[in-house]
């Protein structure tokens, strides 16, 4: 087998980090070989330099055989290296076929010559079995077709070495199963390609190879074949690792969060969620699974008053809070992580203790009559860095120069300060390492425990079924099914995200 | 109505939205790339002073144009600069621009020729029918006789605008660098170069903007003679959606209303002068209330990109 | 206390290196002009410090744009820009006469103030038009303020050629400006109070200035409204999940902005000028204001030194035109600052962001000892 793809003692230094610490990756055509590691371990950045977006501080890349300097994209796309990003790249407002040809686009003497474009995007398409509408604009098809239409960019290019990164987040079950068809196809026509994830169960269905990747260094390579999740997992995060937490018995209690027929319409004014009916009870965790993009952030941006209700009812302990703004529905008991936490959670630019009162500043003893109390405010951060553990300097820096699981810590200690009847955590890991992660699920079991209701909406079925004790399937803004989480299989959660429904699969409401 | 009035109005009209177009054009080459130009003011200013000076210099108003044109791409070179390669704030690089103009003008008045508020008048100027040919037809000659070259450009430049950014690679380069720069850098497309060249077009085009309303007008310049434009301008694009053809149409509605302002008095509109000449700013304010909500600015507008290091 | 200065430095070394960058364009145009810049910037000083009576004419020059400034500063900080203190503060110049006219039965200490509020409250209703049209309509401050600057003009103009003129209320012939205010409604010279003020025309509104600037300063960051400006100027979605009104705060951030344009005018027009002249362009004071806050650093206490900054450039461009240099020369000097100031800014942000990032310990899994 010879290697299209071979990088040596790859090291890339950033100011404060090194994000590859001479790392050697090779590639063997028609294989598909992963590279795995958590959030932050260094595979997009080694991947970018691939592509050519970074430029390695030292080391070199063999493509063939033959030495390369690759200055940038254009000179990768030239070398046959396509790339589909982990977030599209892919305008908007224009059509498939706009987006495929951006950049090397057919030309009449001046002009665009778009029929040519479209022409030469169906045979392709058909070629490698892509089904697309050229004419079709991205804003308007779904997010898994988009995928596609990346994919296509970069065999359009003619590219023979595809990286695709963390292509999984976006599809169901089903849809993954589906890739793995697309590339067993595209290795057949002889194509090679890289896939970086840090999702062991597509590793161990799509892949020959693994090379895993721990804080920028290389820790192995190993035949796909020949290893466990078990195994992949320990060397992806440096220990032994618990896949699953433990979670006492709880009877649930009183309703607290009563969310019925509520339908919510999208920033395009199209029904984004529709029709949607649930509680979540005290000492409970009610999960929302589904995939990215349906419905999930506008249902949880309209229970928390971002977002506007076009109809149905929610009340919170009792508490009729339809539409209400989000300061009625803090005051009324609601602690929110939210998806974004840098748009949304929190203010970079400001200080840990201007951060850690945002939502209830304005009440004692914080403030009174307008007029803030800075000693207690300052006593307030202080305690709440010690007692969550947020590692930091001081309480005056930024919270923009905080790692992702320490920005994450301040939302939590900031909202459980508040010891909310009503906890909605939405993907409140994402982004973060396996060390973050077992603290954020750590705290989520502990609000359960304490008789709080918990709404969690995630995209990782893993954790869903790690903390859950009911899990609702949404799919195109309506709930498909209401399962214990007990007797729930991933097969049968899959199934749901899809669309199809558990009626005679125990249905728990 | 009579005829000669009608037709008087209408010239008036199109004659004002001439350098309006030409200055919303240049915001559609700058915007459509990502880069907000708050400077449009100051730019056709500099067009308006350097033209007129190159007029006196060299006696003729054509040199007098093209000098104008290079003086604004060479003011709006400093915006691209700031806005493109420092990452600075667009809004206030564009503000402060304005004011340096404003204040280098008031400068150069008065070491060029000593004089503070207005320039002598240029010896020559560009108000008249370039195209006498059309004088020749009936019933529309008259409306022919009363334009000036600017205005054969400015609609001109309509159509060359639209083809260049719709109908060319190039102009599909400009869309996506300012829609998702990300993604046209990762295709290979030099978003920094694509925005430097979309602010230089910007900076000719209000240049030219500025040469229109001194050579094109009054043959001189005058502090403070801009008055605003470059801002209603910006209020044309967002109202025309960033598309030259309705910015077009945008373009003539307020050229319609300064020209009802100063032609009031045919119409025997008996109000105090000064609510006659607030018409076109309120007119811009009420465009807006009515427009904006529905109007979708170019993406990646106004947000300076960063290229990630190499 | 040597970490507070390491971040004084950090914060103001910008707007100091701008103006300094600022201070040689200027020294280049001059030595065009065929004079000596050193001589020049000499002229220049001694004439706005160096004696007390200049001083005091400092002082003077100071005040508008100190409140402009403010005016800029308090805006800034809510994400916007207000370029509209122009028309707001000529807004509050014909209500300031308005009121000064029409309640000159009163007595002084009930005038004065209430002259003072109504020019505040002239300017803040002016000024929360444009806020108002952005939180509602979205509509682009930039472009909503600079429409109502012409517009106030225009209506000051005719209230200054109308309803206000000398000919219709004091029965005299008719000039180019309004009727003039009473002298109980003027502010009291600095000159009656401290007769080593001689010949010039400082007036107790600077000190009226320095305590908005203090208030402001109060206001921002000592109360929830000033946190929740500051908030949805910082990040406005975040401010918006933290139950505070973007809406709401963008009003009364305009209304406050204006409201100090406003009290700028009315302090000018009752210590200065004592009536308003019909005029074909904007004086000027909004625009000054805004290259004072941003290198004042949008901060009230520093608006203070910043402002003086550039009453010191104003009224020593008298002098330097005396020594033959053409005063347009401060203006440059003004642009070229806020330019400079305009690519800084976020290299400057950028530049922390990079550096703190750095501190980041990779080995920071935040889980040891949880």
């Amino acid at each position: 087998m010879s290697k299209v793809v071979e990088m040596k003692g790859i090291t890339k230094i950033f100011p404060g980090t090194v994000a590859n610490d001479h790392v050697d990756f090779d590639l063997e055509k028609g294989e598909i070989h992963v590279l795995l590691g958590e959030n932050g371990a260094g595979k997009t950045t080694l991947m970018n330099i691939l592509y050519g977006l970074y430029q390695q501080t030292s080391g070199d890349i063999y493509i063939n055989g033959k030495k390369e300097d690759i200055r940038g994209p254009n000179a990768a796309i030239a070398l046959g290296i396509g790339m589909v990003h982990q977030h599209f790249m892919l305008v908007e407002n224009f059509t498939v076929a706009e987006n495929i040809v951006l950049g090397h686009e057919p030309k009449k003497g001046l002009t665009l010559d778009m029929e040519a474009a479209k022409t030469s995007v169906r045979e392709v398409s058909d070629r490698f079995g892509l089904e697309v509408d050229p004419d079709a604009r991205i804003e308007d098809i779904p997010v898994g077709l988009s995928q596609r239409v990346e994919i296509l960019k970069a065999l359009h290019k003619g590219a023979e070495i595809l990286i695709l990164d963390e292509p999984t987040a976006v599809l169901t079950p089903q849809e993954i199963d589906d890739l793995g068809e697309i590339l067993k196809n595209l290795t057949n026509e002889g194509k090679s390609i890289i896939l970086i994830t840090h999702k062991l169960k597509e590793v161990l269905g799509m892949s020959d190879r693994v090379t895993i990747l721990r804080r920028g260094k290389v820790i192995g390579t190993v035949q796909t074949s020949e290893t466990t999740a078990d195994e992949l997992a320990e060397m992806m995060v440096g220990r032994e690792v618990n896949l699953s937490s433990d979670k006492a018995e709880k009877a649930a209690g009183e309703v607290i969060l009563n969310v019925e027929h509520l339908t919510v319409k999208d920033h395009r004014n199209l029904p984004a969620v529709k029709d949607v009916s649930f509680e979540v009870r005290q000492g409970e965790i009610l999960a929302i699974a589904g995939v990215d993009g349906n419905g999930q952030k506008e249902l949880v941006e309209a229970l928390t008053g971002l977002m506007p209700t076009e109809s149905g009812k929610v009340t919170l302990c009792g508490k009729d809070i339809t539409g209400a703004s989000p300061r009625t529905v803090i005051e009324a008991g609601t602690g929110h992580i939210p998806q974004d936490r840098q748009k949304r959670g929190l203010i970079l630019q400001s200080s840990l203790t201007e951060n850690l009162i945002l939502g209830y500043h304005y009440q004692p003893p914080f403030a009174k009559n307008g007029k803030m109390d800075q000693i207690k405010i300052a006593e307030h951060g202080k305690e709440l860095i010690q007692e969550f553990d947020i590692r930091t300097p001081n309480q005056d820096v930024s919270a923009g120069s905080l790692s992702g699981g320490n920005q994450q810590k301040v939302i939590i200690a900031r909202e459980f300060y508040k010891d909310p009847p009503l906890l909605i955590a939405a993907q409140p890991t994402r982004g973060l390492d396996v060390g973050a992660i077992e603290f954020v699920h750590m705290r989520l079991l502990e609000q359960r425990d304490n008789n709080k209701a918990v709404l969690l909406v995630s995209l990782e079925l893993d954790e869903i079924m790690n903390l859950a004790d009911r899990i609702a399937v949404i799919y195109h803004g309506q709930i498909v099914g209401i399962l214990d989480a007990a007797q729930a299989t991933e097969r049968q959660l899959g199934l749901m995200m899809a669309g199809g429904t558990s009626a005679d699969k125990g249905d728990v409401s | 109505m009579t005829t000669a009035i009608f037709i008087s109005l209408l010239t008036s009209a199109i004659r004002l939205a001439t350098p309006l177009l030409l200055a919303a054009l240049a915001g559609v080459y700058s915007e459509r790339s990502g880069v907000v130009n708050i400077a449009l003011e100051g730019i056709m200013t500099s067009g308006a002073f350097f033209s007129i000076w190159f007029t006196h210099v060299t006696g003729s108003a054509w040199l007098g144009v093209s000098m104008g044109i290079a003086f604004g791409i060479v003011t709006s070179s400093l915006l691209a600069v700031i806005a493109v390669n420092l990452k600075g704030n667009q809004v206030i690089a564009g503000t402060a621009i304005n004011l340096l103009v404003t204040a280098v003008v008031a400068f150069l008045l008065e070491i060029i020729w000593h004089r503070s508020g207005s320039t002598p008048t240029a010896p020559a100027m560009l108000t008249t029918n370039p195209l006498k040919f059309l004088e020749g037809i009936p019933f529309l000659g008259t409306f022919f006789s009363q334009l000036t070259p600017f205005v054969y450009i400015a609609f001109l430049m309509v159509g060359v605008t639209f083809f260049v950014l719709w109908k060319t690679p190039w102009g599909l380069h400009v869309r996506a660098v300012g829609e998702h720069p990300r993604a046209a850098d990762t295709v290979g497309i030099n978003v920094y170069r694509t925005r430097w060249i979309c602010v230089l077009i910007s900076g000719a085009l209000a240049g030219l903007a500025g040469a229109t309303l001194s050579l094109g007008t009054v043959g001189l310049f005058r502090e403070g003679m801009v008055a605003g434009k470059g801002f209603i301008a910006l209020a044309a694009l967002v109202f025309g959606k960033w598309h030259p053809i309705k910015t077009m149409y945008a373009c003539m509605f307020f050229g319609l209303f300064s020209a009802f302002n100063i032609l009031a008095q045919s119409f025997g509109v008996d109000a105090p002068t000064e609510f006659l000449a607030m018409i076109p700013y309120v007119a811009t304010i009420l465009v807006l209330i009515g427009v904006v909500g529905k109007a979708q600015a170019p993406k990646a507008d106004g947000e300076p990109y960063e290229k990630d290091e190499k | 206390m040597k970490g507070k200065l390491r971040y004084l430095w950090s914060v103001t070394k910008l707007p100091i290196v701008a103006v300094a960058f600022g201070f040689i364009v200027g020294a280049v145009c001059i030595a065009v002009t065929g004079n000596n810049p050193l001589v020049a910037y000499m002229a220049l000083f001694k004439g706005s410090l160096g004696s007390i009576p200049s001083i005091g004419e400092t002082m003077y020059k100071v005040t508008p744009i100190l409140f402009t400034g403010l005016a800029a500063a308090i805006s800034f900080r809510c994400g916007l820009f207000n370029i509209g203190a122009e028309g707001q503060y000529v807004v509050a110049t014909v209500a300031t006469v308005a009121v000064a006219w029409f309640g000159q039965g009163l007595p002084r200490l009930v005038l004065l103030p209430l002259i003072l509020i109504a020019g505040f409250c002239a300017g803040g209703l002016w000024g929360s038009i444009a806020g108002l049209l952005k939180a509602k309509r979205g509509i682009n401050e930039v472009i909503s303020t600079i429409m109502l600057n012409w517009i106030a003009l225009y209506i000051a103009n005719y209230m200054v050629r109308v309803p206000l003129s000398t000919n219709v209320l004091a029965g005299l012939p008719p000039e180019g400006h309004s009727v003039i205010i009473p002298n109980v409604a003027k502010l009291t010279k600095l000159k009656e109070m401290v007769p080593s003020f001689g010949y010039s025309s400082a007036h107790t509104g600077i000190f009226i200035a320095l305590a908005a600037a203090g208030v402001m300063w109060y206001i921002l960051f000592k109360t929830t409204i000033g946190y929740e400006i500051r908030t949805v100027g910082l990040n406005a979605s975040a401010a918006e999940y933290g139950g505070i009104s973007k809406a709401k705060n963008t009003i009364l951030a305009m209304f406050l902005s204006g409201g100090l344009a406003g009290l700028g005018g009315a302090v000018q027009i009752t210590g200065l000028v004592f009536m308003v002249n019909q005029s074909p362009a904007l004086p000027g004071y909004g625009f000054t204001g805004l290259s004072v806050a941003l290198v004042g650093c949008t901060h009230p206490l520093g608006v203070i030194p910043s402002a003086l900054l550039f009453g010191i450039l104003e009224n020593g461009s008298r002098q330097m035109q005396l020594a033959g240099i053409p005063s347009e020369i401060t203006s440059i000097i003004s642009g070229v600052i806020l330019v400079f100031i305009a690519g800084s800014l976020i290299l400057k942000l950028a530049g922390d962001r990079l550096k703190s990032f750095g501190k980041n310990p990779v080995a920071d899994t935040g889980k040891e000892g949880a």
